[in-house]
């Protein structure tokens, strides 16, 4: 009973805080965070239950039908009123389509950012905190890795993986495949700005108490140096976000990232993209809609996110 | 300042063995070169021969003290799917890439510096506020989705301009060019314009950040007080020294620029050297790969030299500070 009413009391409390919070403030008070935000976690929310909300299942060859095939949307003449956006060359729903590779682009996305993001951390934590030789190996492989854009290191690891592995297998661990490439191509801002923040952290009293009373360096850097560090973090990752599903995208497009078996966003506009001569404009163009829908809200969040936390050495 | 220099010449060479190692490697470890060349039908002697004569049964330290040495001559072997020397491949796409990257670059600056310049200016009008709408745009769309807009609206429903090709192509020695033909100059203005409008994004925010803080500082303001008109404020002391900064982030981003030209390339099927390391990418043909990787990672680390160099030239408090480490 009294374990509850504390416990009631800390999320009263934990709530109270929240409110109060600026960023909650300047959250609420700026219509361009309040609507990306709402577009976003709209995204998220029909890409997570799309097989739940898509009218059909695009992989289940039994349910298509090819008289459906190439059917344009429901507003123009010949459009049919199950196929909401119209329909592909072999019959199936544009907006399922839509639905699922959504979830295959975000999916990529989330997950390569948050490798990213653990390596980079880690690696600029490291960095910082132990310096000498291991900082400079470390911050000459970023100086290396920088000088390119991280789509063509993407690009390349997608390469070598191509001629390590048979075709077949392949195409079914393409997605992984795809995951790791993003995700070695973007820690190196992460791990620049943790190794810049260590450097000033490292030399404050807390750090020299805890060093005093024979924490280990593991226990330092991660219990009370990260969390210190960790505000800017987010807003790389967020606009990460962003960069990593249009680098996905991209790549899956160029006809190197994800197979049409599993097709992302990318993959669907690469296929449309053959159809745009016949006038079949719908295929390309909905995917591309609902690609710069993903990536202009959590760009805007970012944005957003960077001015309102404020760090500097962004 | 020699030293400098000489140091910063040591660490672009570093650069260079480091990306040459990975090219190697690539090149070496990545597949068998030899099946990789032999056809089905060569004999185990022929495979032999191939073998030695691509020096694979040497020491590999001395292997790659020979790549080295031929990646600086620019030979990087046969293609294995064109079965065509890699270095005559990429000279003949060299021209094309090169040609698209300047001409999205002029586009960009011509758009961009005016757009940043306005947006300072006139920070709260309605089109300032449709310029950086725009740019938000351009950095959020992605750059094969622009070009497949560009070709539904002009190319499949205006019919205006042709979706993919170089046009007609004019030979000056061994350079080819598409800019002297009227065909020619109507195929690259959609590539050109998808290519340029990342970069046309960044210089017009850059611009106007430059501007604005250049606009706050005394001399302007003691410019105004002298009674100097707008106009001569704002073109000739303020533009003047924010171009500076957005000379050099563009100089810079020429690399980048003709790595993001792949992408453009293979949306217009432009016969650049982008268009080449696609396919190379998706036929695992590593000679083009590692060519076009050693010739990028060449183009970036000059011009990152030269900038350097440059800024400790013009800029002396760097020059100090360089020689006091």
């Amino acid at each position: 009973m009294e374990n509850q009413e504390i416990e009631r009391g800390r999320i009263a409390d934990f709530l109270h805080r929240l409110n109060d919070n600026d960023i909650w403030w300047s959250f609420w008070h700026s219509p361009v965070a309040v609507l990306s935000a709402a577009l976003a976690l709209f995204m998220i929310f029909i890409s997570v239950f799309a097989s739940v909300i898509a009218p059909f299942n695009p992989f289940d060859l039994a349910s298509l039908d090819l008289m459906d095939s190439s059917l344009p949307p429901v507003w123009q003449s010949g459009g049919d009123p199950r196929f909401l956006l119209g329909t592909d060359d072999q019959g199936r729903d544009i907006l399922s389509t839509i639905l699922y590779g959504s979830r295959i682009s975000l999916l990529v996305g989330f997950v390569s950012v948050i490798f990213s993001l653990i390596l980079g951390v880690g690696l600029g934590l490291i960095s910082g905190y132990v310096g000498g030789r291991t900082d400079a190996i470390i911050m000459r492989i970023a100086d290396v890795q920088l000088s390119f854009p991280a789509i063509l290191i993407a690009l390349l690891l997608d390469g070598v993986a191509r001629t390590l592995l048979p075709k077949d297998v392949h195409s079914e661990i393409a997605i992984y495949v795809m995951i790791f490439a993003i995700a070695v191509s973007g820690w190196v801002q992460y791990a620049r700005t943790v190794r810049s923040m260590v450097m000033t952290e490292k030399v404050k009293e807390y750090v020299q108490a805890g060093q005093v009373i024979g924490l280990g360096q593991f226990t330092i850097m991660w219990r009370h140096i990260l969390p210190n560090v960790i505000g800017p973090v987010f807003v790389i990752g967020t606009l990460h976000l962003a960069l990593a599903i249009i680098i996905e995208a991209t790549l899956s497009f160029l006809g190197v990232g994800l197979p049409p078996t599993t097709p992302s966003l990318g993959t669907l506009i690469r296929i449309g993209n053959e159809y745009l001569f016949s006038g079949e404009w719908w295929i390309t163009i909905f995917p591309g809609a609902a690609l710069v829908a993903i990536a202009l809200s959590v760009n805007l969040f970012g944005d957003w996110l960077r001015d309102a936390i404020n760090p500097k050495l962004l | 300042m020699i030293s400098f220099i000489i140091k910063r010449l040591l660490q672009s060479m570093l650069v260079m063995l480091t990306v040459a190692f990975i090219s190697f490697g690539l090149f070496r470890f990545v597949g068998d070169p030899v099946s990789n060349m032999a056809g089905q039908d060569t004999s185990i002697e022929d495979r032999q021969e191939l073998r030695k004569s691509l020096g694979l049964d040497d020491p590999v330290y001395i292997q790659f003290f020979n790549f080295t040495i031929n990646a600086a001559q620019g030979k990087f072997g046969q293609s294995y799917m064109l079965r065509e020397p890699v270095r005559e491949l990429m000279a003949k796409r060299f021209p094309a890439t090169l040609e698209l990257a300047l001409v999205s670059s002029v586009i960009a600056m011509l758009l961009g510096v005016p757009m940043g310049v306005y947006t300072a200016i006139r920070r709260n009008t309605l089109l300032s506020k449709a310029f950086m709408t725009i740019s938000l745009m351009g950095v959020s769309l992605p750059t094969f989705l622009i070009g497949i807009l560009l070709i539904l609206l002009f190319g499949v429903t205006l019919r205006w301009l042709p979706t993919f090709g170089r046009g007609d192509v004019v030979q000056l020695g061994w350079w080819s060019t598409g800019l002297l033909t009227a065909s020619g100059l109507k195929a690259i203005i959609m590539p050109a314009i998808t290519l340029g409008i990342f970069q046309m994004t960044l210089i017009m925010r850059l611009v106007r950040a430059e501007m604005m803080e250049i606009l706050r500082t005394d001399y302007i303001k003691f410019g105004r007080a002298r009674g100097l008109s707008n106009r001569s404020l704002y073109f000739r002391h303020a533009l003047k020294n924010t171009l500076i900064p957005v000379i050099t982030i563009t100089g810079l981003q020429i690399g980048s620029i003709i790595a993001f030209a792949l992408i453009t390339e293979s949306v217009f099927q432009w016969p650049g050297m982008g268009l080449l390391f696609i396919q190379a990418v998706g036929n695992a043909d590593v000679p083009i790969m590692a060519a076009y990787l050693v010739l990028i990672a060449f183009i970036f680390v000059v011009i990152n030299l030269i900038v350097d160099v440059l800024y400790v030239i013009v800029d002396p408090r760097l020059r100090a500070s360089s020689e006091g480490d």
